[in-house]
């Protein structure tokens, strides 16, 4: 099997992660998107490691993992926090941020 | 010893001006000790420096070092000469006579201190400008006599008149100071020195065209200060000060100062052709001017101010004759500032009798009236007009010879200007003590009190006795040659037939304005009938109307259109870029949504063009 596909794959997966994040409103949703999108990444660098028959693609994904690891814990305490505050996870109605 | 001739008025205004109200109640007797002091002070140097032989006769006091820069060294000295000494006598001694009759002239007035403070301020700033050393130190007096002048001609500036006349007296006059300090930064930068001794000195190895822009550089100071033409506006409106004022400021004070200057100066001017020519023409188109605006002015005071300015011609043109002249400008001066005060506290005095009111044209038959003014008013009149032997003839008729003997022109214009002068001066005689009374109604005219009268007096003896005085037993021409040199003229004309054809002139002249004013009676309102000639001359040969439409619009319209351009075109520049990013910054605030997705579609766009950058670098 040609490892190139795996490439293709990620490229799907990263972009549906991507048009989640852009076009969803529930902060859930949002962030499982954002961990496709993590996830498609790290299957691009395993992809690429196996392709040039090096370790370092492999080596970036774990980084990655650990990274959306504690992404995950503080993502989901300020997701949980505002859904108390508010009773409501949608990302749209969190727009206090801006001018 | 010299110090104290400025020291002590100087005293007398900082304590009649730092002391207030607490000192109304003595102020202007301290004012006359101060003043009466410095002219004693004076007499005692006078009769020191009588004793030493001609060429010693000038004494120094070094105070301290003013200014030490590098080779420039400018010190605070005083330097009393032959010259100064002339002037410090006449500032002090006039001056002194001139606080007397003040304190009865201004007895009802309740700025009384103030005016006596600026009174010894005025005395000692012109004291410090004949007393210094070098032209530095003299800028100081000369700016010190500005200030005074101002305060004084604008001491009534409840009255918008007046408060308008100091101001045009101070603005005229730094047009003139723009001269003295352009010729000190001339000396400064050619001779290296400021110093009288140091300029006399490096002033013989000059480039001859920088002696004469220095000098023509003071003859603009001199004509501000002495009000010579074409900066000789200021000074008829100066009458809108209180009369002791003018008295002052035309006898012993502040016009004098150019004549001082010129004077002082020789070294520049002796070196120069054409800064004398330019200072005799100056001088003899001052004359001509000043008597001529005499003849039309029915306001007593002005008719006296427009004789000043044609009598300082009379100086400034025989300090521009050179070593021949020199000596006859500061004896005009001398006995011109006896008889100009004389006439104009005679003057004040009318006035004071006749409610304040000064058209000539509501006096008449005062003579009868009041005594004593009109016996030293025609003392300083007959003087003034050049009868012998009052004091004014002898210095006048010495500088019409001096003028016959360096150009016909120039003489014949000093001729003329006795003639005028004699007109004018008659006129005013006339129309203030003889012909019918025109007096308004509820005027009762009266004699001044003694305070005001005796300085008259004495200032009458000087008018008469004066000149005999100064010129046979005081002997000015040896007395002021170490200063300045002497030469006798050369004799054209000789003194002989030139005296009778003056004197004829003179009578001609006085027996015109009799015909005129003494034969017929005095319309009370001054006709509008009148030739184009008496109509300029009534408003001052256009001298007000030329300085507006050449000075005055084109620098106002100058300024406005600066202001225009700065408000439109620096501050457009300035507030449109701060406009203009403000603007910037408040659309660009709104890309801040707060929306999460919006963020997400930012970086994803930019992640994307990086990526498509990349993209096209690679190939």
């Amino acid at each position: 099997m040609n490892a190139a596909n795996y490439l293709v794959l990620a490229g799907i997966l990263f972009t549906i992660g991507a048009f989640g994040v852009l076009v969803r409103r529930n902060a859930i949703i949002v962030f499982m998107s954002v961990e496709m999108m993590l996830n498609a990444a790290n299957l691009a660098f395993v992809a690429a490691a196996r392709i040039n028959a090096t370790l370092d693609g492999q080596v970036a994904a774990f980084f990655v993992m650990v990274v959306a690891a504690a992404e995950v814990v503080v993502g989901l305490a300020i997701i949980v926090t505002i859904f108390r505050t508010r009773k409501s996870a949608s990302i749209d109605e969190a727009s206090l941020l801006k001018y | 010893m010299i110090s104290a001739l400025i020291g002590l008025p100087l005293a007398g205004a900082t304590i009649l001006l730092l002391g207030g109200r607490r000192t109304n109640a003595w102020g202007h007797y301290l004012a006359v000790l101060m003043s009466a002091s410095s002219f004693f002070v004076g007499v005692s140097l006078f009769s020191k420096m009588l004793g030493l032989e001609g060429e010693e006769r000038a004494l120094h006091q070094h105070l301290f070092d003013w200014i030490a820069v590098g080779t420039f060294n400018v010190p605070f000295a005083l330097h009393l000469d032959q010259l100064s000494i002339a002037f410090v006598l006449l500032i002090t001694g006039v001056g002194t006579l001139i606080h007397v009759y003040s304190i009865g002239y201004m007895e009802h007035d309740e700025n009384r201190r103030k005016f006596f403070a600026y009174l010894n301020l005025f005395v000692a700033a012109m004291l410090l400008l004949v007393l210094a050393n070098n032209y530095l130190l003299l800028y100081v007096g000369w700016e010190g006599v500005g200030l005074a002048s101002y305060l004084l001609i604008s001491f009534w500036q409840h009255k918008p008149s007046a408060a308008v006349a100091g101001k045009k007296a101070f603005v005229v006059n730094r047009v003139g100071d723009v001269g003295l300090s352009i010729a000190v930064m001339l000396m400064f930068v050619t001779f290296g020195s400021v110093t009288f001794e140091g300029v006399a000195e490096a002033a013989t190895k000059a480039d001859q065209q920088t002696v004469t822009w220095i000098g023509l550089a003071l003859l603009l100071a001199a004509c501000g200060k002495s009000a010579q033409f074409p900066l000789q506006s200021w000074l008829l409106d100066a009458m809108e000060g209180p009369t002791p004022v003018s008295a002052l400021i035309h006898a012993a004070t502040m016009v004098t100062a150019g004549v001082y200057l010129i004077v002082r100066a020789h070294a520049i001017f002796d070196l120069s052709e054409t800064a004398r020519t330019a200072v005799v023409v100056i001088g003899a188109i001052t004359l001509l001017l000043g008597a001529y605006i005499g003849t039309a002015k029915d306001d007593i005071k002005k008719g006296l101010a427009g004789s000043t300015m044609s009598q300082i011609g009379y100086m400034i043109l025989a300090a521009g004759l050179g070593p021949v002249g020199y000596v006859f400008a500061i004896f005009h001066l001398l006995t011109h500032g006896m008889f100009k005060a004389g006439l104009f506290l005679g003057a004040g005095s009318v006035m004071h009798g006749m409610h304040d009111d000064v058209n000539m044209r509501h006096y008449g038959a005062l003579r009868g009236f009041m005594k004593v003014t009109y016996v030293t008013f025609g003392l300083g009149f007959l003087a003034i007009i050049g009868i012998p032997p009052f004091a004014g003839f002898w210095s006048k008729d010495e500088i019409i010879h001096a003028a016959f003997g360096q150009s016909t022109v120039i003489g014949l214009a000093t001729l003329i200007g006795a003639g005028v002068t004699a007109f004018y001066m008659t006129r005013m005689m006339t129309m203030t003590f003889f012909g019918e009374a025109r007096w308004e109604d509820g005027v009762h005219p009266h004699e001044s009190s003694n305070v005001m009268t005796i300085p008259m007096i004495v200032l009458a003896f000087g008018s008469v006795f004066g000149g005999l005085l100064m010129l046979f037993v005081g002997d000015i021409e040896h007395w002021l040659e170490p200063v300045v040199g002497f030469a006798k003229p050369e004799h054209h004309v000789s003194n002989t037939t030139l005296i009778p054809i003056t004197l004829a002139v003179v009578l001609a002249g006085a027996s015109y304005a009799w015909f005129k004013y003494g034969r017929r009676p005095v319309p009370v309102v001054a006709p509008t009938e009148v030739s184009l000639l008496t109509r300029a001359a009534r408003a001052d040969a256009y001298g007000d109307a030329l300085n507006e439409a050449v000075f005055m619009r084109p620098g106002q319209h100058l300024t406005r259109s600066l202001t225009f351009f700065d408000a439109k075109g620096i501050d457009g520049v300035v507030n449109g870029l701060a406009a203009g990013i403000g603007g910037l910054s408040a659309r660009t605030r709104k890309t801040q949504t707060g929306y999460a997705r919006n963020y997400a579609a930012y970086m994803l766009g930019g992640a994307a063009l990086i990526a498509f950058i990349l993209y096209l670098v690679r190939l």
